[in-house]
């Protein structure tokens, strides 16, 4: 069976929810052949991927693949590229996966696909595009097609794999080694998952009034073992810091479950949340727009509403 | 320091986005264009740069003739000089594309540094920057929440999930930005007269020296087989809070097994 290559997300070498996605999605395609980068690779790290099928697992894990902002992990994968000859690259759409698709594409003179959101026979990729307002099926039409997939579109499902381990002998290039990473500075609060990746996502906006009032939102989100996002009016006040932006200039998020607090709804906060599979809005203002696209809404004050729906969500836990 | 800041025109998100039926490329003629608002970012950037080091700032775009609305507004904000890539054979370029002819005209305009947006609102690819950092051979540094240039050598935090890295590296360089690095300023009525004035050199795909055969639809890496209008979304129940909103909300997390 042909070869698809994912590329692994891991922090610190605990693999992230996204990669059992992208294995997942892969079987479906093909083999799955897991490409590990950077630090942090252990019996653990290759047991989990072969729980959900990954075939072969090609290890990169010299600090020196993750020290350079993304140039080494492009290059590493062209160079498995050339020697494997996968049908398709399968990376995770974040940041920093889709800027090494990118870097990917050029070395390899083939086509990429970002934020998709499912792949068909064919390699046909389904993105969702203008914010959730359009579904576009699309394709690679040159090289070997590279597709960056949106966290949280595929449900994960364990089916194991050989989890055959390969050593990839590759030097970094000096040419790649060009922007040096000195310093990683980590200012994430607590043990909540990662926006992006999250089942379930609750944001709070200009409604909630003040920095210190995020606390309710942030009790909410922990009651739920939920992830906490804000709103551009939220973020711009200060009250919330920025990485936590939902909308336009911010993340995308497609959780199953978002609940919007003192969020009215403008296109901009759409464009990051309206793939939600089911949304909750709590907000004071009937005509907020929120409430167009909420499967449940409480026209409510949410310093009201929402320490309640916290209490009632621990007490049927 | 020779600055050059990429921009872009987008359909504004307020309007109603659409593609077109005929070649499934986004219909510019639909919506209002804007300058995309990272790209705001991006030349304040570059002007609060030049301010610090002196030099110039060159605004780069890629679009038909209606992106010169684009370019003026850079140029209002203080920007110096514009270039404006403008040929049919543009038409429908990819991000492989765009990033080909960009780099194109790069190598034409001298510069220290590139300094672009880290995402458009209506593509939302996020790779250009990177892209352009793979064709040019030089650094890239992007994501940057902030820069700081001491002669050669140039430093950014890079916004990560976590929090940020600190990242090194030489001029010349590539550097995106995000929105919290600065608050853009608005263009004087002075610098919008002064915008009517400064040279903007119209280049075409031969003046460019773009390879034809990588650029447009023809050139694409990339299709779109079909597209359709997502279907919107049911309505929903939405309830009064009569001091028990928050019991309603819990009951309907129960009923689709949230809790």
């Amino acid at each position: 069976m042909s070869e698809i290559l994912v590329l692994v997300e891991h922090v610190e070498g605990q693999v992230k929810k996204v990669t059992l996605e992208l294995l997942t999605l892969a079987r479906k395609l093909g083999a799955p052949s897991a490409v590990w980068t950077g630090a942090g690779y252990s019996p653990e790290a290759a047991a989990k991927l072969a729980e959900y099928g990954a075939e072969k697992i090609y290890v990169a894990d010299s600090a020196e693949v993750s020290d350079y902002v993304v140039a080494p992990k492009a290059e590493l994968l062209a160079h498995l590229v050339a020697e494997k000859s996968p049908s398709a690259v399968l990376v995770a759409a974040t940041a920093e996966a889709k800027e090494i698709a990118g870097r990917l594409a050029i070395k390899i003179d083939s086509g990429v696909l970002t934020d998709v959101v499912g792949i068909e026979d064919g390699l046909v990729a389904a993105q969702s595009i203008f914010g959730g307002g359009v579904n576009v099926s699309s394709r690679v039409t040159k090289g070997t097609p590279i597709i960056a997939v949106r966290p949280n579109s595929t449900p994960v499902e364990a089916a194991a794999g050989a989890g055959t381990e390969e050593q990839v002998s590759f030097t970094v290039s000096e040419a790649a080694k060009s922007a040096r990473i000195v310093e990683r500075v980590k200012q994430e609060k607590g043990a909540r998952p990662e926006l992006t990746e999250a089942a379930i996502v609750v944001s709070g906006g200009r409604g909630v009034g003040s920095a210190d009032k995020f606390s309710i939102i942030e009790e909410l989100a922990d009651s739920l073992g939920a992830a906490v996002g804000a709103s551009r009016a939220a973020t711009d006040a200060g009250w919330y810091p920025h990485q936590f932006q939902v909308g336009q200039t911010g993340k995308t998020v497609s959780p199953q479950l978002y609940i919007a607090a003192g969020i009215s709804g403008a296109i901009q906060h759409r464009a990051g949340m309206q793939t939600a599979k089911t949304i909750v809005a709590i907000n004071k203002d009937p005509e907020a727009p929120i409430f167009e696209l909420a499967d449940f809404g409480v026209v409510g004050d949410l310093h009201e509403v929402v320490p309640q729906l916290t209490q009632e969500v621990t007490k049927r836990k | 320091m020779n600055i050059v800041v990429c921009v872009k025109q987008v359909p504004d998100t307020a309007t109603e986005r659409k593609l077109r039926s005929d070649d499934k490329t986004l219909d510019r003629d639909a919506a209002d264009g804007v300058i995309n608002e990272l790209c705001e970012y991006a030349v304040e950037e570059a002007l609060r740069l030049k301010e610090a080091h002196g030099g110039e700032v060159t605004v780069l775009t890629m679009g038909p003739d209606k992106a010169s609305d684009t370019i003026r507004k850079a140029l209002a904000m203080g920007a110096d000089k514009a270039v404006h890539l403008v040929d049919d054979a543009l038409h429908g370029s990819d991000a492989l594309g765009t990033s080909h002819a960009l780099a194109q005209a790069l190598k034409k305009i001298s510069f220290d540094l590139v300094v672009l947006g880290s995402e458009s609102t209506d593509a939302r690819t996020g790779v250009l920057a990177a892209m352009l950092a793979e064709r040019l051979g030089v650094p890239q540094l992007t994501f940057a929440n902030q820069v700081q240039i001491d002669k050669d050598a140039i430093s950014i935090q890079r916004v990560t999930d976590y929090g940020y890295d600190r990242v090194e590296a030489s001029l010349p360089a590539v550097v995106s930005v995000v929105e919290k690095i600065n608050e853009p300023r608005y263009p004087s009525f002075k610098g919008i007269m002064a915008a009517k004035k400064k040279p903007v050199e119209k280049l075409g795909v031969a003046e460019a020296e773009i390879d034809a055969s990588q650029v447009g639809l023809v050139g694409s890496w990339s299709e779109v087989v079909d597209f359709a209008a997502a279907p919107p979304r049911a309505a929903g129940t939405v309830v009064k809070d009569e001091g028990d909103g928050g019991v309603k909300a819990a009951d309907f997390l129960a009923s689709k097994k949230f809790v």
